[in-house]
């Protein structure tokens, strides 16, 4: 196999089949892909949801979940991910944010003529070993070849397929005034992680992006609210947490400003409150940035009915990806649509959603 | 115009020193400078030191700050300022 | 964070908070004259915490939002010459010309790169010899003395492929041209605290002695705002207008001679054209013909055509915005057609415009 990708890779050819069988196949090892069908089948019946030769599992109502996200991040490779590993944990994510158990992924590969096999494979390596510990399967793709400078090394597109458990409904529209805001850890790694590495703006830091699939968070959230835990049996109280959101492009800002505009309510939080790491505060206030619009991609925010809030925040911070969990403010019928902060100082004022992209400023 | 951070000098090579806030490092020019001193706080704008931190008029800004804290009674402050409304997020 | 965290303490702030309202018995109306200010002022909340004696107003002092449609238009068509890369601060991108932002000539395909500092300009052009490295060059006192030494830098590089076109401004005529006006009754300056790092203290005395002005040069923290908030409200009862410098830590009288030193060699005095403020002598800074070779205005002087300044045919009040002499709620276009999503003038494009800042801190009354 040549060590570049060429236009010949994409034209469903021999190079295109090799490329599929010694790189996607071999990574992306599991019996569905293998198949090589246009669909991946997945057999629902009765109330038993089987996934052939993937998992077994049953349910009392069947919810399905769907996604899909395009992937463009430049640089591909950044510390603490690369743009595979994004492409997994953001649609194992959005699944999650609905709730859902995510099952299986499609990854669709756009490529630049010229790119590197090796970066490929690096990529994909690193998509395999993201989903592994995600427990997903990749189980269906496609890959396309554009004219060099036609594409920025390479674009991927994963759409992904869940199971929401019974009891569990979230959504903007079940927020409630007196609902506890729940942040899951420090806000800004991913955007400052990948601010630092472009041209003109580059520092060296301990940063890294905060990259990680999160539905075993949410699993221990959901297990925290019901008594014998785990899916497949009627939990208790799962309805109590009300809405999942993670605070990707945008910030934090800009995910709870669609909240509270979708709830019609308002959410107050409080500055002092908000986990941010010392490197991304300073890196922030070297380039003039305000790190609530920076963004996570290892991070959500729970909306939680209060009776509920102490039991969840437990086990967030028992969690991997929640150890630095806090409560960071509630849902109120004042203001309704706006976010108000509470700053250091004591003061009030309005935290705005994001419009256009965050620049670094000199003044 | 405006942005300007303290940064603390790790090191010196000729009119570049490596500063560092929070953990975070960049090469600055001491071209504006030049007698800042690893160790020094430097006041650090668009890639240049352009002030060192008087580490002595600091502290002795905030000495005075602190003055006005015995200047003030508890109850002064909390007569003489509009009090922040009490409602909040419990945290 | 050290010199930071320190100068934000609450305590520490309600008690200067306390202190202003205890001296404070006349309306007063301070104009901050940095854009920094205003941001800080209002993420930190300082506006509703203040008494009601006290009346805070913005000034001009964005470089971004003051650069005129004729030099944006200027930038673009220089972005748009084959072989250029425009190199330039992040806050100019949006900020629109006569016909469109230097991020529209991005999206069209010009080579607009954002820079940290002109020496990552000079970088970019040592890495690029066959391209023609155009660096924006906007920003007051504080940020002309690093250009002058770039500049310097790439002279004793030998570098053939850097160039700078100057937009650079001065302050304190500024603050004259606003005072000369007599359009609005200010009872005291904020000064800008970085600016003055360069310049010292005392370049600020002009304002008690020729306008019987107080001025309390400010740092950046809440802590420093308020602290020059409460030194000029004590001058303005006390009815003795000095220069207070409130910000020791990083201001000394005479300012800092090495990098006023570097700007004077590299730099000269020339009159400039301020949007709001129009053209205001001795306010501006051009190359000195002995670094010609750098200017890029002489190097491709380019046709920009007749300036469709937007705020003269809309009903942008930007301009008596930045002359402190509306607030931004007082244009009609604040907020119901002036956007930050659809902005139509620089101080809401700028993230230190003034209209940028209340649409996006003080929407509600909280």
């Amino acid at each position: 196999m040549s060590d570049k990708i060429l236009m010949a890779h994409g034209s469903g050819g021999q190079m295109g089949h090799e490329l599929v069988e010694r790189l996607f196949l071999r990574y992306f090892d599991n019996p569905i892909l293998a198949q090589l069908d246009d669909a991946a089948v997945m057999e629902v019946s009765g109330f038993k949801f089987q996934v052939s030769g993937l998992s077994n599992f049953e349910t009392s109502d069947l919810k399905l979940a769907f996604t899909t996200d395009s992937y463009v991040v430049s640089p591909i490779f950044f510390p603490g991910g690369d743009i595979g590993k994004l492409a997994v944990c953001g649609t194992v994510n959005d699944l999650a944010m609905g709730g859902a158990t995510p099952l299986v992924l499609s990854a669709g590969f756009i490529l630049e003529e010229g790119l590197p096999l090796a970066d490929l494979e690096r990529v994909v390596v690193s998509m395999a070993a993201t989903a592994r510990d995600a427990g997903v399967q990749i189980v269906t793709g496609d890959t396309k070849v554009v004219d060099h400078g036609k594409a920025d090394r390479l674009f991927i597109n994963t759409a992904g397929v869940g199971v929401v458990p019974s009891g569990v409904e979230v959504g903007g529209g079940r927020v409630q005034p007196g609902d506890s805001v729940i942040l899951s850890g420090a806000v800004g790694d991913h955007g400052m992680t990948i601010m630092s590495q472009r041209e003109g703006l580059r520092f060296d830091s301990p940063l890294e992006s905060d990259c990680a699939p999160l539905h075993g968070l949410v699993a221990a959230m959901l297990g925290a609210l019901s008594p014998d835990g785990g899916l497949g049996n009627p939990p208790i109280g799962v309805g109590m947490i009300h809405c999942l959101r993670d605070p990707t492009r945008g910030g934090l800002a800009t995910t709870l400003n669609e909240v509270a505009g979708k709830a019609g309510l308002g959410i107050e939080i409080v500055e002092q409150v908000i986990p941010v790491r010392d490197a991304v505060r300073a890196a922030c206030e070297l380039l003039g940035l305000d790190p609530l619009y920076v963004a996570n991609e290892g991070k959500l925010v729970a909306f939680v009915a209060p009776e509920a809030a102490d039991a969840v925040l437990e086990a967030m911070q028992a969690h991997e990806y929640g150890q630095e969990a806090a409560v960071i403010g509630q849902v109120t019928d004042k203001y309704p649509g706006r976010v108000v902060l509470r700053t250091s100082l004591g003061a009030r004022r309005i935290v705005d959603m994001l419009v256009g992209e965050q620049l670094p400023r000199i003044c | 115009m405006c942005l300007a951070i303290p940064t603390l000098i790790k090191s010196i090579e000729g009119t570049s020193a490596r500063a560092e806030i929070g953990g975070v490092e960049r090469a600055i020019s001491l071209a504006l400078t030049p007698e800042a001193r690893v160790g020094d706080y430097v006041l650090v704008h668009t890639g240049f030191a352009i002030g060192v931190i008087d580490e002595e008029e600091a502290q002795e800004t905030l000495r005075l700050l602190e003055e006005l804290a015995e200047f003030y009674t508890d109850e002064m402050v909390a007569a003489e300022m509009a009090p922040p409304e009490e409602s909040g997020p419990a945290v | 964070m050290k010199y930071i965290d320190e100068f934000r303490d609450p305590q520490l702030a309600r008690n200067l908070l306390a202190n202003i309202q205890a001296i404070s018995k006349q309306q007063v109306r301070f104009m901050e004259f940095c854009g920094g200010h205003t941001h800080a002022i209002f993420r930190h909340g300082l506006r509703q915490m203040l008494p009601p004696t006290v009346e805070l107003r913005s000034g001009p002092g964005c470089p971004v939002c003051v650069t005129a449609d004729a030099d944006i238009d200027r930038a673009i068509a220089l972005a748009r010459l084959p072989g250029v890369i425009l190199t330039t601060f992040g806050d100019m991108i949006r900020v629109p010309g006569s016909h469109g932002s230097l991020q529209a000539a991005k999206a069209e395909g010009a080579d607009v790169r954002i820079v940290y500092s002109p020496l990552d300009a000079l970088q970019i052009a040592r890495e690029n010899p066959a391209r023609t490295v155009v660096f924006l060059g906007v920003g007051f006192e504080t940020t002309t003395p690093g250009v002058a030494a770039s500049v310097l830098e790439a002279e004793a590089g030998g570098l053939d492929n850097f160039y700078l076109l100057s937009l650079h401004k001065l302050t304190p005529p500024a603050t004259r041209a606003i005072l000369d006006a007599g359009e609005i009754r200010l009872t005291g300056v904020i000064g800008p605290g970085h600016v003055t790092t360069i310049i010292g203290s005392r370049a600020w005395e002009f304002l008690p002695r020729e306008y019987g002005v107080p001025c309390a040069v400010a740092g950046f923290e809440p802590l420093d705002i308020l602290r020059a908030v409460a030194g000029m409200v004590e001058m303005v009862e006390a009815g003795h207008p000095g220069v207070a410098n409130t910000y020791s830590r990083g201001v000394r009288p005479e300012g800092n001679r090495t990098a006023l030193g570097i700007m004077e060699r590299v730099f000269e005095v020339c009159e400039a054209d301020w949007r709001g403020l129009g053209r205001v002598p001795a306010s501006g800074l051009a190359l000195r013909a002995k670094y010609a070779r750098f200017d890029a205005a002489l190097a491709f002087p380019v046709e920009i055509g007749p300036t469709r300044g937007h705020s003269s045919t809309s009903r942008c009040r930007c301009g008596e915005v930045l002359r402190g002499m509306v607030e931004p709620p007082d244009c009609p276009l604040f907020r119901c057609v002036c956007t930050p999503a659809h902005p139509v003038g620089p101080c809401m494009v700028s993230a230190e415009g003034a209209c940028a800042a209340w649409f996006k801190y003080g929407g509600v009354d909280v």
